[in-house]
């Protein structure tokens, strides 16, 4: 992967492309190392607050890669083209796999680079954890110049190590490839790839690449419209629809990007933004919880019960306290007074089902997230609210609830924005940066050949299980 | 105690303990003269309010009828003792547990002798519940109060009213309280209410008020998710769980996604990431103690987040917070400051309150109590008749909590005037009145509190001397001295109980266990005798000062004011000597001073400064009765009337120990009027007047001043405050800023003090300052 971003940096100057960002800035961006990422540090970073700019100047350990970056571009990219996302929950590898080798490269492949093709190209599950999702397989891809398919497989963090050493098995190292990884993970492994696996992770950064991806997919356009679409009559379950936003005037944008936690991002420029604030309460606590709560054991499936339950058999509303609305305080009496109140009362935990439960977990986290990025924005003196990240992929009720809450406490001063990519994103489920370097990686590859096109129509491939969720009452109707 | 919020608790156990027997002289005293009702009913607490007046003892000095001729008789005291009876106004909070409800109300039925009170108001989420209940018993009229409105009433009240009633909560410090002085001006704050949701409100004035937002994450959420998760059914068995927690096993924290490389990056690896983040990658269990500490931590951040951001937003650095989930539970005070700190970055306060239990029904009161205007009035806690905070903590004392911890009791005395700060300070919101905190430095507080207990014997002693004609006095006096023993004990313990612990604290909560049992004023023969010596040395004193040369007279006059002060039934040192030798006079006392220089002295440039034009308009504030007032403090007054300065002599309005009152100075003065044409003619004329402080305290809070007092200092263009003995200059006020000139005097009567000082006892303390450009 590294080396396609590395040529992607170098084309486009000769193409002439647009890209996203200077060469300049695209060079240097995977190398720095950065302060605070996207990923983790929901709660807090060290660099809260404090603008960012471009840094212009390389940080010493990432040397060594740049060195191997710079004399690798002058080629041809070699194989295999690798993408790693390791994230607090799950790894998300990106494998490109040629399907135009000629017989003169299958002669000059060595050993070691065809058993990886094999080995990775035949299965469908690795050891006892990974799996490739051969649905989400892209087919006759073009990228770079080359025609192929790019994989999708995934595994749990925790099997990292397990994965290291596969690398040193199949001596990855002799390949002079260089790892292209993001996430946090690239920094807890990166000292365990180079002193088991001899290998040198190139790590990218996911802010950068979030931004990045953003605005950039948005220039492009999503199949000739609008990337962003906001929601008409969120609350409304005939009414709702789904409408393209021109984000013309992109800033300030206050980019709400959901993962495992969640973390707020006021972007002033391509180049100029700042990590505003985060919080703990993200997609890995509606998930972790609902696995304590309801014992399911996917996203997905916290989900689908969440589509079938009623949050307020679990939540204390307003109403179920003042008899109606509030009027002292100005509150409606369908607001929820109190996430899981009704669960004090013994009567009322022994009568809600899981997937009751589910619901309010889900409307729990997601108005708060709301509410946050609500209150970022006022302070920010912004008004266009971005959400992005995986806890929103097939996630058309909490999409909604955002839509509804933003603008019903704004009085109609904030939009909430989505981006049809988590929408329509993939499986990689949670972990965010997941489909943030999905993208990366792609546009990357795009900025490769002349058919961006092409790759961008790929994002339109129906991954999503049917949406139901707009049949389902949202608690406010 | 735990207060567990609406609509949560069972209505199974409110039949239980109506056997109860209420000891009638601890809770839900005077009853008989009770009106104005408020309760404040929440899911498992009752909060009880109402008005009474208390019939007082108090000692009256009035004047002989002298026709001229008795002053000269040997053996006749200048004026005359009576003890009265004075009715007072207090408010009376009591705070119990739901379940005790209807004994309680049988109870108040009981014994309501006679009210015209026809309404009760009620506030809270179980006021609907009982509604019919309360009726039914108390035949009042329930009359429903909104909750939010009633929590800032009662809130601002006891902002105004309650010395240290805001604290911060540190986690590390011993103790973790640290208290605020409070400021002048308590608006615009921020109160965070953690009931089941989260309300918060900006206030900015005492009527204007505004709900900014709020969450439904909240102490509901705390408990409701955590009874799911845990199985654990109560809020503090929750809380007790989440103690023990280990919350890195659930979530997900910085250093688990980006191991050790978070310091290089300048992360802190123990952020959480993700809470329960961890719950959704491992298949394995979880404690119950960790995943409650988790949810903990999950709800403490976000309300703290949520309240940082409110605050930013509005502008506000001040950040009170209350509701159910807070109230005395250190373990929630520790979490939510830990999250304001971290989103603030230090900018914001998370402040609590120490009567926070008790805002809604006081706010609920003061709805009710409108027409009686108890908002125009100062108010005091009456250290003796209230319970100190964590009274009834669980996590103090839990298997202490029986039927005393059961019951939490504030009580509230309407103070005859308004008080305010003294124009003179140079900053009211950073003034400190007393120079040691106790609760902070152990040493002290051991020191002193043994003090008072072994003072404690004389004490008792005298109190039953002051009414040789009582049949109960003795009787009474022992309830005096387990009641005061009880405080100290408790302090001991919790220093924080009522605030920061000083001096002055220690000194005021034995005036008010005196008059809990009617001694008023254990002192007042013993100060009717002193006055009546002095007044016949007057003459002589004054005479033999004018006789000196200026410069001389000057020395001799504030030696006078030192060796009066030497006469202190406060000081445990002196104390021993007055009672052992009756006739230790004005000139013994003068030998015992320390020669000059003293421990701190600035006499020279006191002098200079007398060299130089005469102060408009001097303040004093005087100490003891007797010699102190009469031969030390009346001739330096003189002197000064003489310069033609005017002065304004300021006693305590009531009595506390030895110390010269209002009334007791009024006659003072007549008499030396009558001997001394320069005092006669200055009072006539309004050179000299005599003032209120509005205390009853051995020492001196120059931010609570009797109204009056601050007007007449104002109007008058004071420019030179004299603050005079131990109790006001050194416990109090030794560091005091004042916009003017100000002396401090006071003789060291105390060995140990006087060697944290780096003297001896009997050292001088001569502290003239002048303020800075």
């Amino acid at each position: 992967m590294e080396r396609h971003g590395r040529a992607a940096a170098t084309s486009t100057s000769s193409t002439g492309e647009p890209a996203p960002g200077d060469s300049e800035g695209r060079r240097r961006e995977p190398l720095r190392r950065r302060a605070s990422s996207a990923s983790a540090p929901a709660i807090g970073a060290s660099a809260d607050g404090v603008r960012r700019d471009r840094p212009s100047s390389y940080s010493g350990p990432a040397s060594v890669s740049r060195q191997r970056v710079e004399s690798l571009r002058k080629k041809r990219p070699l194989f295999p083209w690798f993408g790693l996302d390791i994230g607090g929950t799950l790894v998300k590898l990106v494998y490109f796999e040629p399907k135009d080798i000629t017989a003169e490269e299958e002669e000059e492949e060595v050993e070691s680079l065809k058993s990886i093709r094999k080995y990775l190209t035949s299965n469908v599950a690795y050891g006892s954890t990974g799996i490739r999702d051969v649905h989400l397989e892209l087919k006759d891809l073009t990228l770079c110049g080359r025609k192929g398919n790019l994989h999708f497989i995934r595994f749990p963090t925790h099997d990292m190590p397990a994965f290291i050493q596969m690398g040193r098995d199949k001596n990855f190292s002799s390949l002079h490839t260089v790892f292209c990884a993001t996430g946090g993970g690239a920094y807890k492994f990166e000292q365990d790839f180079l002193t088991i696996g001899d290998l040198q992770l190139c790590k990218l950064d996911e802010l950068d690449c979030l931004i990045k991806g953003i605005l950039y997919i948005d220039s492009v356009g999503f199949n000739g419209r609008s990337q962003c679409y906001y929601f008409e009559n969120p609350a409304d379950s005939e009414k709702c629809q789904k409408l393209p936003f021109d984000l013309k005037n992109p800033y300030p944008l206050l980019l709400v990007n959901i993962g495992s936690g969640v973390s707020i991002l006021a972007v002033y420029s391509k180049d100029n933004y700042k990590r505003v604030t985060g919080t703990s309460l993200g997609g890995g606590t509606f998930f972790g919880l609902c696995c304590l709560l309801t014992g399911c054991t996917t996203f997905e499936e916290a989900l689908e019960m969440a589509s079938r339950g009623d949050s307020t058999k679990v939540d204390k509303l307003v109403r179920d306290i003042y008899g109606g609305d509030y009027e002292r305080f100005g509150l409606p009496g369908w607001a929820v007074a109190s996430s899981f109140g009704n669960m004090m009362s013994k009567e009322k935990r022994e009568a809600v089902s899981k997937e009751d439960l589910a619901r309010a977990t889900l409307i729990t986290i997601t108005n708060n997230i709301g509410s946050i990025a609500r209150m970022c924005a006022l302070n920010e003196n912004i008004n266009q609210v971005v959400f992005v990240g995986n806890f929103l992929r097939i996630n058309t009720i909490a999409m909604r609830l955002l839509a509804y809450a933003l603008d019903y406490w704004s009085k109609g001063q904030l939009k909430a924005l989505f981006s049809e990519h988590e929408h329509n994103n993939r499986k990689y489920a949670l972990n965010n940066g997941a489909s943030t370097y999905i993208k990366q990686t792609l546009l990357s590859f795009k900025n490769q050949t002349a058919h961006n096109t092409i790759i961008l129509d790929n994002f339109k491939m129906p991954l999503s299980p049917p949406d139901r969720s707009f049949k389902i009452k949202v608690p406010f109707k | 105690m735990a207060e567990c919020g609406a609509g949560g608790g069972g209505s199974s156990g409110d039949s239980l303990d109506k056997s109860i027997t209420l000891p009638p002289d601890e809770i839900f005293r005077n009853l008989e003269n009770a009106k104005r009702f408020a309760i404040d009913i929440g899911g498992s607490l009752t909060k009880l309010a109402y008005y009474s007046t208390v019939q007082h003892k108090v000692a009256k000095v009035r004047s002989f009828d002298h026709s001229g001729k008795d002053a000269e008789q040997d053996h006749e005291p200048p004026y005359e003792i009576s003890v009265q009876e004075e009715i007072t106004a207090r408010l009376h909070f009591v705070k119990f547990e739901n379940t005790y409800i209807e004994a309680c109300l049988d109870f108040i039925k009981d014994h309501l002798v006679n009210t015209e009170t026809k309404v009760i108001q009620a506030t809270g989420g179980g006021a609907y519940k009982f509604k019919d209940l309360i009726e039914e018993k108390l035949r009042l009229k329930v009359d429903k109060e909104d909750v939010m409105t009633c929590l800032i009433k009662g809130c601002n009240f006891v902002l105004k009213n309650i010395p240290h009633e805001a604290f911060m909560y540190q986690k590390d410090s011993d103790p973790e309280f640290r208290f605020q002085t409070n400021h002048p001006n308590i608006f615009p704050y921020l109160l965070v209410n953690i009931g089941s949701g989260v309300s918060i409100v900006k206030v900015e004035t005492e009527d204007r008020f505004e709900w900014i937002g709020g969450s439904s994450i909240g102490g509901g959420t705390f408990w409701g998710l955590g009874a799911l998760l845990t199985k654990t059914k109560k809020f503090d068995e929750l809380l007790h769980l989440a103690s023990k927690g280990q919350h890195a096993n659930v979530d997900m924290l910085v250093q688990d996604i980006y191991g050790g490389a978070h310091q290089t990056l300048g992360l802190s690896g123990n952020l959480i990431a993700s809470s329960f983040g961890k719950s959704a990658t491992a298949d394995k269990e979880f404690s119950k103690e960790d995943m409650a500490k988790s949810l903990l931590h999950m709800i403490s951040n976000d309300i703290g987040q949520l309240a940082c951001l409110y605050a930013k937003l509005h502008s506000l650095d001040r950040v009170y917070f209350g509701g159910f989930f807070i109230r005395g539970h250190p373990v929630t005070m520790r979490t939510i400051t830990y999250s304001i700190n971290f989103f603030s970055k230090g900018e914001v306060q998370a402040l609590f309150l120490r009567h926070e239990g008790y805002l809604g029904a006081i706010g609920a009161f003061l709805k009710g109590a409108e027409q009686d205007n108890p908002n125009q009035y100062s108010w005091g806690e009456n250290y003796a008749g209230s319970s100190g905070l964590m009274s009834a903590s669980p996590e103090l004392c839990p298997t202490q909590r029986a039927r005393s911890g059961t019951f939490d009791l504030l009580e509230m005395d309407r103070l005859e005037r308004p008080l305010v700060n003294l124009p003179l300070l140079l900053d009211p919101s950073s003034y400190v009145p007393d120079t040691v905190d106790l609760t902070d430095d152990a040493r002290a507080r051991k020191y002193w509190l043994t003090c008072f207990e072994e003072a404690l014997d004389g004490v008792v002693k005298r109190a039953v001397a002051s009414q040789p004609e009582s049949t109960d006095a003795a009787e009474r006096a022992e309830k005096f001295r387990q009641k005061y023993w009880s405080k100290l004990q408790t302090l001991r313990h919790q220093p924080f109980a009522y605030g920061t612990l000083t001096v002055r604290s220690l000194l005021d909560t034995r005036e008010h266990c005196l008059n809990e049992f009617s001694f008023p004023d254990p002192y007042s023969k013993v100060k009717q005798k002193e006055n009546g010596i002095a007044l016949k040395y007057f003459q002589g004193v004054v005479r033999a000062l004018d006789s000196l040369g200026w410069e001389e007279r000057q020395l001799a006059l504030v030696k006078g004011l030192l060796a009066g002060n030497v006469f202190d039934w406060g000081a445990k040192a002196v104390s021993d000597v007055l009672e052992s030798d009756p006739q230790f006079g004005f000139e013994e006392a003068k030998r015992k001073l320390q020669e000059r220089p003293w421990l701190v002295d600035s006499y020279n440039k006191w002098l200079q400064r007398l060299k130089g034009p005469p102060h408009k308009c001097a303040l004093i504030f005087a100490d003891n009765s007797g010699i102190d007032i009469i031969l030390g403090v009346f001739p330096f007054v003189r002197e000064l009337l003489f310069r033609g300065t005017e002065v304004i002599l300021a006693c305590n309005s009531g009595p506390a120990l030895n110390d010269v009152t209002y009334s007791e100075s009024l006659i003072v003065a007549d008499r030396i009027a009558a001997m001394d044409p320069v005092v006669h003619s200055a009072l006539q004329e309004e050179r000299l007047l005599l003032v209120q402080t509005g205390s009853s305290s051995p020492c001196l809070d120059l931010s609570r001043l009797d109204q009056g007092l601050a007007v007449l200092a104002r109007e008058r263009g004071a420019d030179l405050v004299v603050i005079e003995g131990m109790g006001r200059a050194v416990h109090t006020n030794y560091h005091a800023v004042l916009r003017c000139e100000s002396l401090k005097l006071a003789v060291v009567k105390n060995a140990w003090l006087a060697e944290r000082l780096g003297g001896r006892l009997f050292s001088v303390i001569f502290k003239y300052e002048v303020p800075a450009e």
